[in-house]
């Protein structure tokens, strides 16, 4: 290895109340590569999001960004680096206009540091955003209430409001939960391309044919543990995964 | 034949997609815009002037109201943060004793304690809320109906900044007419001030902060330091109104911290309508002369009072002036039918 990681994650570990939601998971991450979260429902990959962002804090373990320690970094000094999420639940301002809602992101410290002498109007740049995650073009859906969308349009606007912060590290949890097949379909060129540009990306997800077309590695979640890395379709294979995501046989105790 | 006009709603087409582009066509859409503007900024301005006809009682009351409603100004300003507070005395109360302190020990003229005491006090009250601004709801409003109180005995138990008999024989203000006319300058800046700034990609962030802090945090801003400001700017007019009020009663005493000065701008907002700082001022304006009128009653009053307030917020829970607003948006015109031209 010789570049710095722009990600790495050291023996991450966190307990709620005793109970253990992540035990010591440890990854790197390359700049511009592309890592998939997956596992069963409750296996910590949430958590572990939370974790690499700052939302919660860790029991014990570090995460690197660059090489720098920034576990004691506050969620929004997260950001400030270049690491933005999406959230698996969505989290419009429902009452402002769907364009209103990226003003937001836009005028936070990084996007004006970045976009700053670039664009004079912000309104026209959330405008542009939504055109670019597929809100189309010249409809009144953007000057919409946010209240008023659907949920694959709420998804997106979750999506343009990682990208209004030109991040450098996209983590998406589970941004493909609830979209229709069409829907996903449609974003994942997008998806694609912001790869292409040299954006790290972490997707969690549960729709894996889709997953495994944009990510070349994955790691697995379990009860908290990465039971498996790799290439998809090796980790696919191993017999542990199997069992994680279809149970094993019951009965011989009962 | 049907007739050959429609009605159409006066602020369609004024109001083109946006709130802040106007296209305006005529004389009467300026007028429209500006009536009511200009409505409540002349009658402010004219009230003192007939101090003859109503007596200089009536000049106190609107001093009075206005105190009230910086303080009201300054509760919606926070409450559009999501900062929900049961304790505006504090900032009257800062305000008040830093200027009656500055003037008392060191005999500082007033020009110069009402600025030192509105600003040094915002900063004070913004240092002392710092530490609970992650609180939200019911925590926070809690403790901000804590703090004033606290300060009260403080002030009783430790009998700094005078006691229980507070510091009197302040410098005086120039004539009652002349304090009145600051005293709505001030209310007017802030309630223009801040119509503005919640308009502005700030309030955005503000208002953001308020619906889904949350998301505001995952947007990369520092949400505590946007409250801090916001704390900041919304003690201001409750600082300033301190600060006047004790020069005006050359007193200031502990009667500052009372919970009236925490209430009052509270149901203010609530008849007045919630979040548009409109409300805010105009609850002020029309509560604080009901309570006066009520005032030969006895302890009739309070009662009286009351029931008017229970008839305020049942009838029109959304406020006075979302009510206004409304009827005044669905003033109609007779505009020629589509196609004739």
């Amino acid at each position: 290895m010789s570049a710095v990681p722009i990600l790495a994650v050291d023996r991450l570990h966190k307990r709620f109340s005793g109970i253990g939601a992540v035990y010591d998971v440890s990854f790197e991450l390359e700049e511009g590569a592309a890592l998939g979260i997956i596992g069963p429902n409750g296996s910590g990959k949430t958590t572990l999001v939370n974790l690499i962002t700052g939302f919660v804090r860790p029991t014990s373990g570090r995460v690197f960004f660059r090489g720098k320690d920034i576990t004691h970094l506050m969620p929004h000094e997260r950001v400030g680096l270049g690491i933005a999420r999406s959230f698996q639940m969505v989290r419009p301002f429902y009452n402002l206009p769907t364009f209103k809602n990226l003003i937001i992101p836009l005028y936070s410290p990084r996007a004006r540091r970045i976009k700053g002498g670039e664009y004079g109007n912000r309104d026209e740049v959330a405008i542009h955003l939504l055109e670019e995650v597929g809100f189309e073009r010249d409809s009144q859906v953007p000057y919409k209430m946010a209240s008023n969308l659907p949920h694959g349009y709420l998804k997106r606007l979750e999506l343009a409001r990682c990208l209004a912060l030109e991040p450098e590290v996209l983590i998406l949890d589970e941004l493909f939960s609830g979209m229709s097949l069409s829907e996903i379909a449609s974003l994942l060129p997008l998806i694609e391309k912001i790869r292409e540009q040299g954006t790290t990306l972490i997707m969690v997800e549960h729709r894996l044919r889709e997953l495994f077309r944009i990510v070349k590695e994955v790691i697995v979640l379990n009860f908290g543990e990465k039971i498996a890395e790799g290439a998809p379709p090796e980790v696919i294979g191993m017999e542990n995964v199997r069992k994680a995501y279809l149970g094993t046989e019951v009965g011989a105790s009962a | 034949m049907s007739a050959a006009y429609r009605k159409e709603r006066l602020d369609r087409g004024i109001k083109a997609r946006s709130d802040d582009i106007f296209a305006l066509a005529s004389y009467r859409e300026l007028l429209y815009l500006i009536g009511p503007r200009a409505a409540l900024i002349g009658g402010l301005l004219i009230f003192p002037l007939l101090r003859d006809i109503i007596g200089l009682v009536w000049l106190n009351v609107m001093l009075t109201a206005c105190s009230i409603a910086l303080l009201a100004l300054s509760w919606d300003l926070l409450a559009s943060v999501g900062l929900v507070s049961l304790g505006q005395a504090m900032f009257f109360g800062v305000g008040g004793y830093i200027a009656g302190y500055l003037n008392d020990a060191y005999r500082v003229p007033p020009l110069l304690t009402i600025p030192i005491a509105t600003v040094l006090g915002a900063l004070v009250c913004t240092a002392i809320l710092y530490p609970v601004l992650r609180l939200r709801g019911i925590y926070f409003a809690l403790i901000t109906l804590t703090l004033p109180l606290l300060f009260q005995r403080l002030i009783e138990a430790t009998k700094i900044l005078g006691g229980t008999e507070g510091l009197s024989a302040l410098d005086p203000l120039p004539e009652t007419t002349v304090v009145v006319y600051i005293a709505i300058a001030a209310v007017l800046i802030t309630l223009f001030g801040f119509r503005r700034l919640i308009n502005s990609d700030y309030g955005l962030v503000l208002k953001g902060i308020r619906d889904n802090d949350r998301s505001v945090i995952a947007a990369g801003i520092n949400i505590s330091w946007y409250k801090a400001q916001a704390v900041f700017l919304a003690a201001l007019p409750g600082t300033f109104a301190g600060a006047l009020l004790t020069h005006q009663l050359q007193f200031v005493g502990i009667l500052a911290f009372t919970a009236n000065y925490s209430i009052l701008p509270l149901a203010s907002t609530m008849i007045g309508g919630v979040g548009t700082f409109a409300g805010a001022m105009l609850g002020a304006l029309t509560l604080v002369p009901i309570s006066e009128l009520f005032r030969g009653f006895g302890t009739w009053r309070v009662v009286f009072y009351s029931v008017i307030l229970v008839i305020f917020i049942v009838g029109l829970p959304e406020g006075i002036f979302h009510y206004v607003q409304r009827q005044y948006h669905q003033f109609e015109r007779r505009a020629p039918l589509a196609g004739d031209k």
